[in-house]
């Protein structure tokens, strides 16, 4: 099927960009990757008078470290940030998910921002935003303001955005030095979306767990943290106390049934696949420790 | 008034297989389809218009992407590459298609397209693919006849191809 008429905005600036959302009210849209957009406009789930095309807008497609954080530019393409150095070695945990991100061909044109905004539960990168205590920098016709991941998200493709907003950027939290950081998720096909996915950080202090935490993907309506140091810290990263994890896991994920997998197949993948990460990232933590 | 107002046509010009061509069309033109309908090169096909069967994928700026994700007024400002521009001359085939000729890695053809332009994208930046890594380097295009094993092969094949093009280069 085809999208349905629309206006073509090409704003080149960002309050150029913030002015036509402004304009336009809800008739309107952002378009960047256009990867999640652009299919429901061809299925008709949606059909706005107005499309503000951002990909012309100058100065939203950089990667910056800091050392406090990763900003990453609303045009920064998913492949972009695979590729950048500084940000796997500021934050591995930024290339450890993004990988799994839909194929290639999807990634060269997707938005990191982009898979922000549309709020997809099965999106990987709203579970990293949660986990590292990411911020959004957002523009809108009332001026700018910083919206943190965890409060962000309402529900499944639900934000805090207004329509009139453009989030121009977003700042993943760089984790404390000696913070371990895993990734898995299980798809039907490689590259496609998770039936259950976990990001997870640990800390340690030699061989010990001071603490960890877990975000999830595909199996929570809003991608949220749960802290599992209370359940781990002060264990040895040779012997973890896994059934305790995989019952918190258990307790905290809430799945959906759809054609794909049934609620519990997922509730029990997403406490596998937790604990499984959880072993490799203790045992790369050990390996440093050594 | 009319319930079916004319839609405003806009020219659309880009750079196609080193050309630039310019046609009127609607701002809801799929790349897609401008290369299908207003560009007539019709070697890029259409499976599913949700990004999902890779049929429709070419090269913008040399890295693959969905033409049918992207409207034609986005694709303004970049190089696009088809498969008429990755080979076109039956007596000297590009790599990629050479190793599907050789390895029979097709049958209708239709989702070939495609391959081609995501196969070619992946070997310029890994040269010297591991089977697995040809496997999950297609993992994003689908196949209704062949079964992938022979795909597979024409990846391996296609890099081995290049080496030898280069080594004799
Ligand atoms: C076949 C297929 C498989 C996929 N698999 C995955 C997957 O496994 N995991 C995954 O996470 N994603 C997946 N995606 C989606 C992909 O990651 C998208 O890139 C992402 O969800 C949206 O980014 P985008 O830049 O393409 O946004 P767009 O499609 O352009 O926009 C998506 C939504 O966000 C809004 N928006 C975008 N940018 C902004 C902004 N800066 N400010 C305000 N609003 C904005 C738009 O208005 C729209 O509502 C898949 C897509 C396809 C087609
Ligand atoms: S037609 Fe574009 S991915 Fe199927
Ligand atoms: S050869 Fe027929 S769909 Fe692939």
């Amino acid at each position: 099927m085809k999208a349905a008429p629309f206006v073509h905005h090409a704003p080149r600036t960002v309050e150029e960009a913030v002015a036509v959302l402004t304009q336009v009210g809800h008739d309107g849209k952002v378009l960047a990757g256009g990867q999640s957009l652009v299919p429901v406009l061809n299925m008709r789930l949606a059909s706005p008078g107005h499309l503000v095309d951002i990909n012309g807008v100058a100065g939203l497609d950089t990667v910056e470290v800091t050392p406090e954080h990763v900003r990453v530019g609303a045009l920064v393409r998913h492949a972009g940030l695979e590729r950048h150095d500084g940000a796997a070695a500021a934050l591995p945990l930024l290339r450890q998910a993004v990988r799994h991100v839909a194929h290639p061909a999807i990634r060269t044109r997707g938005t990191t921002v982009g898979s922000l905004a549309h709020a997809d539960p099965a999106g990987e990168m709203p579970a990293v935003a949660v986990l590292t205590g990411a911020v959004l920098e957002v523009a809108g016709p009332r001026g700018t303001r910083e919206v943190a991941a965890d409060g962000f998200f309402l529900g499944p493709l639900e934000t805090v955005l207004e329509a009139d907003e453009l989030v121009v950027a977003v700042r993943f939290g760089r984790l404390p030095a000696g913070t371990r950081t895993g990734f898995a998720e299980s798809a039907r096909r490689s590259g496609d979306y998770a039936l259950a996915g976990v990001a997870i950080a640990v800390s340690t202090d030699g061989d010990t767990v001071t603490g960890a935490r877990a975000a999830f993907v595909s199996v929570t309506p809003v991608p949220d943290v749960l802290d599992l140091t209370s359940v781990l810290a002060g264990a040895r990263l040779g012997t973890l106390p896994l059934d305790a994890v995989t019952e918190a896991v258990r307790a905290h994920v809430d799945p959906e049934s759809d054609i794909h997998a049934g609620a519990d197949y997922r509730r029990m993948l997403a406490a596998e696949l937790t604990v499984r990460t959880l072993v490799s990232t203790a045992a790369g933590a050990q390996e440093g420790a050594a | 008034m009319s319930q079916f107002a004319a839609e405003p046509l806009l020219d659309i010009t880009v750079r196609v297989n080193g050309i630039r061509r310019t046609a009127a069309a609607p701002a809801r033109r799929l790349l897609s389809d401008f290369l299908r309908h207003d560009l007539g090169l019709t070697g890029t096909h259409v499976g599913c218009e949700h990004g999902v069967c890779g049929a429709c994928t070419v090269l913008v700026d040399g890295e693959p992407a969905r033409a049918c994700l992207m409207f034609a007024v986005t694709a303004q400002a970049h190089d696009v590459t088809t498969v008429e521009g990755i080979g076109h001359d039956p007596a000297d085939l590009d790599p990629v298609q050479q190793a599907f000729v050789e390895c029979h890695a097709l049958q209708c053809g239709f989702c070939t397209p495609g391959f081609v332009t995501t196969i070619s994208a992946y070997l310029d930046e890994h040269p010297d693919p591991s089977a697995d890594e040809a496997r999950e380097a297609i993992s994003g295009n689908l196949c209704r006849c062949t079964g992938y094993q022979n795909i597979v092969a024409a990846v391996l094949r296609a890099a081995e191809l290049r080496r030898e093009r280069e080594g004799t280069a």
